[in-house]
């Protein structure tokens, strides 16, 4: 559904591994993200897919093997066979061009709503006042929250605050877009609204990586489909082929709970 | 199964019931009465007060100069107490186990003795430390100064404050940085901002709504904390008013007088704490704002942190 060109990959992970403690949460994952394609990934509660989410802008550091975003080696440069962490300020760099959407929202609760979208633009990138604003307002119209610009956090409802989130992450006109489990500490009548929103930013070709329980979606927007389960890929493909028919029994356990 | 409202029965009439009645909060009411008009009439008719005499030194020079001097001390301790107190709250929560070490000694000790102690200490600091110089460590010194001179009752008064205040700022500030959400930090790199900026745009600006209230209780102790430094001795309010009746041996009203002026610097300073918290309390906004502004009325009562 959507238009995927083919100028290499936005997001390459090879062999990645990551351990918390003696956990190792991540056993090896190889993948490929498309430049405008839209990656679901689903699997049970601690398989590694939110480590994984948060290893690609380097919240998490992996421990072994290589994760490049748009071509860029993620937290390291390499030379001469050696690698080298990058400084504080060259990840914030590298993190301006993905934009990331939590679970628990993570609005700044002192600011409006505008105030949340206008402050990476105006500190970060140090985007004229007016400029950034008039950007801000125009994001928050086009999550339908056009008229809560000078609501706190703490006025919105659920729902709202998501989609202020995403606009928030949007104003840093990121070229991949993370979402860590979107939708799960929503109210169900409140779903529905981020995930058109959601949909309508995949309709317009960005490309992104989607951590979630809703299967719906996942068939109806998604590209690609991810199972993950104890730290690996279990299965990857079309949504509709993997949910219909699943070849892996872990996924087919998976899906017989969740459907 | 669907419930309908009946209509036909319409509204009932409003309940009009006896309220309860409350003769305790009555008698309890009198007993107030009766011991507020006790205490009226022994500050008026108790001669010790000698209101005369305390109405002759409120505004005397050496009073306002004594004044003026503890306001600057409350003032240079807080500031300094803040300032310090920040950099080691910093230093607790760095990785790095010597910093965070070397700060908890600090408060160890400075938590762990009276504050009185240290005075007296910083009293006597030349017998302690003859000399401060400048040089190389275990090395020769360039330049040497008697500590004596250097160090006079002014400075030493509001150095023991800082420092010993410093102890106590390190932990309300820590306290306030740990209790913001470890969300937002990720947010902030997220969106690609800075660990500086992150701290001061976000981090610190809500941090502060934990840590101004315990502020302005320190800063209000911290007045009445000034008394101590008699011990080195330095001119503040307390200290006037024990040289003013060691020659006029009238003790209980150079002491109240003394108490107004406390009363009077701390009642203006629980009003700047309301404005303060207020400011800072704005993320509380809840939907539709039910919860209200706070009212100054509600100051001291504990539910703005102001007693």
């Amino acid at each position: 559904m959507t238009v995927i060109d083919d100028s290499g990959p936005m997001v390459r992970a090879e062999q990645v591994h990551k351990s918390f403690g003696r956990t190792e949460v991540l056993k090896g994952i190889d993948l490929e993200v498309r430049s405008g394609e839209v990656m679901c990934v689903i699997g049970p509660s601690g398989s590694g897919k939110s480590t994984f989410l948060r290893c690609i802008n380097h919240l998490e550091k992996i421990d072994a093997g290589r994760l490049w975003v748009n071509g860029h080696l993620v937290g390291y440069r390499e030379k001469g066979g050696k690698l080298y962490e990058l400084r504080d300020r060259e990840v914030s760099a590298q993190r301006r061009e993905i934009g990331m959407v939590f679970q628990r929202f993570n609005l700044f609760p002192h600011m409006t709503a505008l105030g949340n979208v206008m402050e990476a633009p105006l500190r970060v990138k140090k985007e004229p006042k007016a400029a950034a604003r008039e950007k801000a307002l125009a994001l928050l119209e086009r999550v339908g929250l056009g008229d809560k610009c000078d609501n706190y956090p703490g006025q919105l409802s659920g729902g709202q605050q998501q989609r202020v989130a995403i606009a928030r992450a949007l104003a840093m006109e990121p070229r991949l877009m993370l979402f860590d489990e979107p939708t799960s500490a929503l109210d169900p009548e409140l779903v529905g609204e981020v995930l058109d929103v959601m949909k309508s930013l995949a309709l317009d070709g960005m490309t992104m990586i989607v951590v979630t329980h809703e299967i719906g979606f996942a068939r109806e927007v998604g590209d690609s489909l991810v199972f993950m389960d104890d730290g690996v890929v279990v299965e990857k493909g079309v949504p509709r082929e993997v949910l219909n028919d699943p070849s892996h029994p872990r996924t087919q356990d998976f899906l017989s709970k969740v459907l | 199964m669907t419930v309908t409202p009946d209509a036909e029965k319409g509204r009932p009439e409003a309940i009009r019931a006896v309220p309860v009645r409350h003769p305790g909060r009555w008698a309890s009411a009198a007993v107030v009465l009766v011991l507020a008009a006790m205490f009226v009439h022994f500050l008026i008719t108790n001669a010790a007060f000698d209101w005369a005499e305390q109405w002759k030194y409120l505004f005397s020079d050496p009073v306002l100069k004594a004044v003026r001097n503890t306001i600057w001390l409350t003032a240079a301790a807080m500031v300094g107490g803040v300032l310090l107190g920040v950099g080691l709250a910093l230093m607790r929560l760095s990785p790095n186990p010597l910093l965070n070490g070397a700060a908890w000694l600090y408060l160890w000790f400075f938590r762990g003795t009276p504050l009185y102690t240290q005075l007296l200490i910083w009293g006597s600091i030349g017998a302690l430390i003859p000399s401060v110089g400048v040089g190389i460590p275990f090395g020769p010194e360039f330049q040497t100064w008697e500590t004596q001179k250097l160090v006079n009752a002014a400075l030493a008064a509001s150095l023991g404050l800082i420092l010993n205040e410093a102890a106590y700022m390190a932990e309300i500030v820590r306290a306030g940085i740990v209790s913001v959400d470890k969300g937002q930090q990720e947010a902030s790199s997220a969106l690609g901002m800075s660990r500086l900026l992150t701290m001061r745009r976000i981090v610190l600006p809500q941090a502060m709504r934990v840590i101004v209230p315990p502020t302005g209780n320190e800063a209000i102790s911290m007045l009445k904390n000034t008394s101590l430094v008699a011990a080195i001795p330095y001119l503040e309010l307390t200290f006037t008013a024990q040289t003013i009746y060691a020659s006029t041996y009238k003790i209980i009203p150079m002491l109240i007088m003394a108490c107004l002026w406390y009363l009077f610097l701390s009642s203006i300073m629980m009003i700047g704490q309301f404005y303060l918290e207020r400011h800072f309390g704005r993320s509380d906004r809840d939907a539709g704002g039910r919860r209200g502004r706070p009212r100054l009325r509600g100051l001291g009562r504990g539910e703005g942190g102001a007693a």
